[in-house]
Order: C-alpha cells, then structure tokens, then sequence
C-alpha cells in the first residue's frame, strides 16, 4: 500500500499535528478582542505569521492567512487587477502561462467576464517551461496589469523561469504573482514576486490553510466585502490552531529538506528512466533535470486514465490522472494539451517525504502488468462496440 | 514534431485550450471563435476514413494505431472524433510515432483529424 499524491495533499506533518493539539486547547479564542483569551490567541497568530514569512522570505506584515490556497490566488489576482483598474484608462490585460492552476485561470475568466480585462495566455514549451520571450512580450504591452508565473507546475514538476520573468516585469512595471503552491516548503520561495500564494496542505500543513503575500509597494484592494481581519486582506475569523499548524509544518518540512530531498529525488528519476523501459508505447513529462523533488508524471499509450488509476487503487497505489475520463469536467488536463503532450492514460505519482523506497520498488513491479491488462480490457471493449 | 507541438498548444489557432477544461471562454479570453489549422487541401481524399465520432479517448487512437498500416507509405487517413481528448492526442500520437500530422478541421460535432503515414 502506498500513498502518491502528496502533490494533491501531503499528509500533516508530526510537527503539525503536536502544534494543531497545543493550539486547539489555546488559540481558540477570537484574536480581535481584547481579553486574555483573545490576546492569546492573537499572539498564537503572531507568532504563526513571523514563522511562515521567516520560511517564504519577506515582512510578516506582507503576508496573510486565507481559508485555502484557491482563495489566495483569487485575492490576489481580483485585488492586484483591480486596484491597477480605472474608468479612464479601461480594463487592462492580465498575462498568464497557459499551465497556470486552474485557480489561476478561474480568476481571470472572472474578471474577463465582470470587467472586460484582455487576458492572455502564453505558451509552454514541450517540457512545460514556460516561454520567457512570448511572456515579457505579452506583459510589455500596454495596460498588462497583472502578470501571473506559477514557481514550478504543480502537474509535471517543471521548474518556470520565474527571475528572467520577474526581471521583465520589473522593466514594464507590472506586478508579477508566483504562485508558489507546488514549490512551497520543498524549495525556497523564488525572489521577485509582487504578490504571492500557497496553501498549506501541499506541505503536509492542514487543509484549510493559504498563504496570500502582498510586499510592500505593491498596489492591491479588497475584491469582495472586508472587515478588519487580515490587515484587511482576508475577511472572517481566521482559524488560529490550523494557521498554527500551518506555519509548524513549513518550518519542519524546510528544515527536513536538505535529508529528503536526495531520496526523493533519487525515486523520481527511477521512475522517469525505469517506465518508458518496462512499459512499452509510454512517455514521461516534464523537465528530467528543472523539476520538483518529488513529482513525475507519464502517459500509457492506449490506456484509458480512469482505469488506470482504479486498477492501481486496487493494488494498493493511490495516484492521480490529468486524463479527461477522471475530470469532472470530461476534459483533459489543460497542462499537458498546452506542451502538447498525450492526455490520455496519464499517471501522476507525488511522493509524500516519508514514502518508502520499497513502495517505489513495489509500484515499477505493478505498473507493466496492469497497464497491460487495461489494454487488453480497453481493445476488448472497442471492439465489441458497434 | 515541433509543428505537431504547435498545434497543440493554446492561444488562437490552436486545439488545446486552457479554458477548455477551467471552464474559461474563448469570449471572454479575447480568442475569439476557435479558429482550425489552414486547410492544407490534400491532392486527393484521404485513402482511408475512420469514425469515432462517440468515441471516447484512447478508442480514436487505437483505431488509427491499428489500421494505419491499411494505406502505403505517404497516403492519409482522416479520424473523424468528438472526444475532446482527441484534439491533443491525435497529434501527439504523431509525434510519438513519428507519423505526420497534417490538419485538424472542425466539423459540426467534432473535428475531422488528418494523418500521414510516414514509414
């Protein structure tokens, strides 16, 4: 049995869980109020945020807690824009890689829709880098309000060329948002971002945790309704003991890095080389060498996705698919259409910091022969159909 | 193959779309209605034709994978799908088996894919 999709969430961190327990008990109280239990609480919160801005690199007043790393992204994009916006000059241009999350992509369709905002998405190349000339290109334009690079792909595990494009920001002056959500707690956050988001449960924190940065300098306003939580930048009662949490399994993971990153590492790339090997008509994503320590995916020729990973469920292997048939959305993974990549029979394997070579060992031995026999099932029913 | 990448990648003129699967219009990009490849007009029709329109992914692809070798070397084969999977993973079988990928146009539901055999 073994757990591999620590890239959609990581399990929490012991470090985590002691400090989840210690802050149930003493920072549940409202941090806004005046009394001792609210003081508390408050100073749980403080404490929490120096941790977390000491780890990503910037003022603790430049960073602040949000319910998920999706409302993070959005805050960010909807406020950035949006205080950039003006009835005289327009709606302005959003620029995007096109292998942004779909968090990413979600915001700027809404302010396309709600305020007429241009967008526009640039290209990747066959790897999932993204294409620096086209992206300073696109943000040199006039009226880009806003450009969004991720830190590395959250699917593939390419590393994006995030200081060439945050240098070309600089020269347009235009805000740039790295989107640090894959990276956060397995590298250093990159310089040179404006604006910042991640979430906590990729880094083995809580669910229910983001981080939303915002250096100092840099024009944002609230989007949506506010009150005075948050330095005004996140709105409700923030959850003190998951924030606490948050903040003490970055620390523990960052600091665990440099004796898991070898092993990691190592595994992946026996996947990457030992796949296209021992499963014929196959082929790994993404960059072998700019990548993230613990993610690889690949795609089987004449598989369908949903099969795949329910045949490796079976067995005792728990992946994720970028493969249309296992979307909601019955569309394929808009990753790997942009590197023009196959879609189809696609696999991705997170490894979790604690995962065992064995069970790496384990699922190379599994995957050739259930991958064989969903072809077989998948010729059998294309040929029994009329 | 880069070619081949090309149309597979987003922006306009391309099949694969980002907003495809983010729920992201095309209108409200800027892009516009999705434009098709520029109808490279083959000398002749396609020697073979094969309808997986209904079909879902990898099933276009294996019926392609499994009757190629019916056209000599340097005849076409047009894959009728709707699977939208199929806009990627037409050209991206191409390039993997290093076949040529020549069009994609759009049909009322679906799209008609053109393949030549190289080898």
């Amino acid at each position: 049995m073994a757990y591999f999709d620590a890239a959609s969430a990581e399990p929490l961190h012991p470090s985590g869980r002691e400090a989840l327990q210690a802050a149930l008990a003493d920072g549940w109280a409202d941090p806004a109020r005046l009394h001792r239990e609210g003081r508390r609480a408050q100073l749980l919160l403080e404490q929490a945020r120096e941790t977390a801005a000491a780890e990503i690199g910037c003022r603790p007043d430049e960073l602040s807690f949000t319910s998920s790393g999706t409302q993070a992204v959005h805050l960010a994009v909807l406020g950035a824009v949006q205080a950039r916006q003006s009835a005289a000059r327009g709606p302005g241009r959003l620029v995007a890689s096109a292998v942004e999350h779909s968090s990413v992509l979600n915001a700027a369709d809404w302010l396309a829709r709600r305020t007429g905002t241009a967008v526009t998405l640039t290209g990747v190349d066959h790897l999932g880098r993204a294409d620096v000339t086209e992206f300073a290109t696109a943000t040199a334009r006039e009226r880009t309000l806003l450009a969004c690079l991720q830190s590395a792909n959250h699917e593939v595990g390419t590393l994006q060329p995030v200081a060439d494009v945050a240098a070309a920001c600089r020269d347009a002056g235009v805000p740039l948002l790295v989107d640090v959500a894959a990276s956060a707690g397995r590298l250093p956050a990159p310089d040179g971002w404006s604006l910042l988001a991640a979430s906590a449960r990729k880094w083995g924190g809580p669910a229910g945790v983001g981080l939303l940065g915002v250096r100092k300098g840099t024009r944002w306003r609230e989007p949506f309704p506010s009150d005075d939580r948050e330095n005004r930048r996140v709105p409700g009662f923030p959850n003190v003991p998951a924030v606490l949490a948050a903040a003490a399994s970055l620390t523990a993971t960052s600091r665990e890095r440099a004796g898991s990153d070898a092993a990691l590492r190592a595994l992946v790339s026996r996947i990457r080389s030992e796949v296209p090997r021992t499963v014929p008509d196959s082929v790994v994503h993404g960059d072998p060498d700019a990548r993230l320590p613990h993610i690889v995916t690949f795609s089987c020729l004449y598989v369908d996705g949903e099969a795949l990973v329910t045949e490796l469920d079976r067995a005792g292997f728990s992946v994720s698919s970028g493969s249309a048939c296992v979307a909601d959305t019955r569309q394929p993974s808009h990753v790997l259409a942009a590197m023009g990549a196959l879609t189809h029979g696609n696999v991705r394997v997170s490894l979790p910091r604690d995962v065992s070579a064995a069970s790496v060992s384990e699922f190379l031995e599994a995957l050739p022969p259930i991958v064989a026999k969903v072809r077989e099932t998948v010729r059998t029913a294309s040929s029994a159909a009329p | 193959m880069s070619r081949q990448q090309r149309s597979a990648q987003p922006g306009p003129g391309s099949g694969a779309q980002p907003g495809a699967q983010t729920g992201v219009r095309r209108s409200a990009l800027g892009l516009g209605p999705r434009p098709v490849a520029p109808a490279e007009q083959p000398s002749q029709p396609p020697t073979l034709v094969l309808d997986a329109l209904g079909k879902k992914c990898p099933i276009p692809i294996i019926m392609l994978a499994d009757r190629i070798g019916e056209v000599r070397v340097g005849q076409t084969v047009e894959v009728l799908a709707d699977d939208p999977a199929a806009k990627t993973d037409l050209p991206a079988w191409c390039a993997l088996k290093s076949h040529e990928f020549v069009r994609t146009a759009a049909l009322p539901a679906g799209w008609s894919f053109l393949v030549r055999r190289s080898y």
